[in-house]
């Protein structure tokens, strides 16, 4: 069974449809390129199955079953995590303070409850051990290289165990030898079975990780298809409309 | 797994053991109260040598008496600035707060209302201000400035611009825990401490603590991860006007009377203190213990210039040059960092 299945999403905001009638559907450790130009409806989409906005009409299924996201944390308890494209990660804070924002491990004794900060410490080393990722939980995420700031993003999502990770522009603004790391960790979901869903513009690291490519135009879905089947030749041209679909 | 995975893994476990996190010691000289600390140790030194009347036990109880009011109303203070917030209503409230306890302790109710009294005035202040910037995303600087005129102009009213001296039943009660002292340290000192060990606590281990932080480090990383991010808000300037309330409290009862001049100017040394304390005007750092210790070294310098001899009206001069430097080294050191 798919582990997201978009049946016939619909967005407008007033006059504007921001997307038509979107099918799509992401397998168990699968991860979907989906391309586009701005403006083409990919962070809509991307929006919508984080659960910022409901779509207009249409389905969004989890592993069969319909559901309905009213707010972000709501796709979160479901399963469905976002890494958005800024991080979304509080300088301020370690490593494992960010992992571990909104649902930190506490102790308890009678009605004095306090930080567990060596469990969480633990738990993000271990999170980021399984990343490979040379990100150490107490450290300040201000003092971090932009790779390892991925990290600590990627690192939060898997904390639920989810069913699906969105990534959004995750190698826009970092450095060469970052993106290598990036597109690591991307493959490290893939293989523990998590769904992947990546935006980006890059050409070169969609068809480094990704199974399937999906591409938007004018909130229309044109082509969804197996990586190994297209070429970057035909993507472009998709995205620019050169092809028409396929 | 293959074995070049495996040989990459041990790299990688080898790197990060080799590089050593941050000692305790390391991180603790990182911070701005550890190096307040050192200049009032310095000063202190100095002021040894050059003044035999400093380190008299008089002079001592004097300074720690005084700094005790700012340095309470601070750790409040460093809440609401580590939500990259600012609250200069706290020194009118304590005008508004004290008239307000004067007024019903003079009224004849006993102790434990005149306080809770107090306690609900800061509350309902502090409410009032987190609600506007909370909700209706309102400047903090334009909010607490209104609060500043009103609850002064409030605290005029309804004292008829009177002294109040007569506290009821229980004004002995009053005095003794705004002016008496309990195994030679005065009260307020003692109240300081207990606070700042609350403060660290919650800074450290609770999850409160935790999303003040966050919500000045990123609110909206903070909002995404399920922060209430609003009520976190509110909290903290509920939290600096109790602070204020609780200041304001014993020292009417140090003093043994209130004016509606009660507190007047004393947000600029709260938030002066604050910040000499290391909390970042731009949200995201904070320190319990920075909130007394930057009290401390304003008193301090206070009270070194009125024992070398220099004009009181130089005070406040000495006050503003302090916060400016404060802020100034937060910055150059920042940019040494990145």
């Amino acid at each position: 069974m798919s582990v997201l299945q978009l049946r016939g999403v619909s967005k407008s905001f007033g006059a504007i449809q921001a997307l038509t009638g979107v099918d799509l559907t992401v397998e168990r450790g699968q991860a979907l390129g989906l391309m586009g130009d701005n403006g083409a409806g990919k962070s809509t989409l991307m929006k919508i199955i984080a659960g910022n906005f409901a779509p207009t009409s249409g389905e969004i299924a989890l592993d069969g079953v319909t559901v309905h996201f009213g707010r972000p944390i709501e796709a979160r308890r479901l399963g469905v995590e976002i890494v958005y494209q800024d991080l979304a990660l509080c300088d301020n804070l370690t490593a494992a303070g960010n992992v571990f924002l909104g649902r930190e491990l506490k102790k308890r004794l009678g009605p004095i409850a306090w930080l567990d900060h060596a469990a969480m410490n633990t738990r993000a080393g271990e999170l980021f051990a399984e990343l490979k990722s040379e990100t150490r939980p107490r450290d300040l995420v201000r003092q971090m290289s932009g790779g390892q700031r991925q990290a600590v993003a990627i690192a939060r999502t898997r904390l639920s165990d989810p069913k699906i990770v969105l990534m959004d522009e995750p190698t826009a603004a970092i450095s060469v030898r970052q993106i290598k790391e990036v597109l690591d960790l991307i493959h490290r979901l893939k293989e523990t079975g998590h769904a992947v869903i990546l935006v980006s513009h890059r050409m070169p690291d969609v068809f480094a990780v990704c199974d399937r490519v999906a591409v938007l135009r004018r909130g229309a879905l044109v082509a969804d298809k197996p990586i190994a089947n297209s070429s970057p030749e035909e993507v472009t041209g998709l995205i620019t409309g050169a092809i028409a679909a396929a | 797994m293959t074995t070049d995975s495996n040989a990459g893994h041990a790299r990688i476990d080898a790197t990060i053991a080799s590089r050593r996190e941050m000692s305790w010691a390391q991180s603790v000289t990182r911070t701005q109260p550890f190096w307040v600390a050192i200049a009032i140790l310095f000063i202190g030194f100095v002021m040894m040598q050059v003044s035999d009347v400093f380190m008299t036990e008089r002079n001592m109880f004097n300074v720690a008496r005084n700094f005790a009011f700012f340095g309470i109303m601070a750790l409040g203070m460093t809440a609401v600035i580590c939500t990259a917030g600012i609250d200069l209503s706290v020194g009118s409230l304590m005008g508004l707060a004290g008239i307000v306890t004067g007024m019903v302790m003079q009224a004849g109710w006993g102790i434990g209302v005149g306080f809770l009294a107090c306690m609900a005035t800061a509350a309902t202040v502090g409410l009032i201000n987190g609600a506007l910037i909370a909700y209706l995303r309102m400047a903090p600087f334009v909010v607490t400035l209104g609060m500043l005129a009103m609850a002064r102009s409030i605290a005029m009213v309804a004292s008829n611009n009177k002294m109040i001296y007569e506290f009821g039943p229980d004004q002995d009660i009053l005095e003794w825990i705004g002016g008496a002292s309990v195994l030679g340290v005065p009260n307020p000192i003692w109240v300081l401490a207990i606070l700042t060990a609350v403060f660290w606590w919650a800074y450290n281990y609770s999850t409160w603590g935790r999303w003040v932080f966050a919500v000045g480090g990123n609110a909206q990383a903070a909002r995404l991860a399920g922060i209430p991010v609003e009520r976190v808000i509110v909290s903290v300037y509920v939290i600096s006007s109790l602070t204020a309330g609780v200041a304001a409290f014993m020292m009417i009862g140090w003093f043994g009377s209130v004016t509606n001049a009660l507190g007047q100017t004393y947000e600029l040394n709260v938030i002066a203190a604050s910040v000499i304390g290391g909390a970042n005007l731009m949200g995201g750092v904070a320190y319990a213990l920075g909130a007394p210790i930057g009290a401390a070294l304003m008193e301090l310098i206070r009270n070194s210039l009125l024992l070398a001899g220099i004009d009181a009206l130089w005070q406040q001069f000495f006050v503003g040059l302090f916060l400016i430097i404060a802020v100034l080294l937060e910055q150059i050191r920042n940019r040494g960092r990145s």
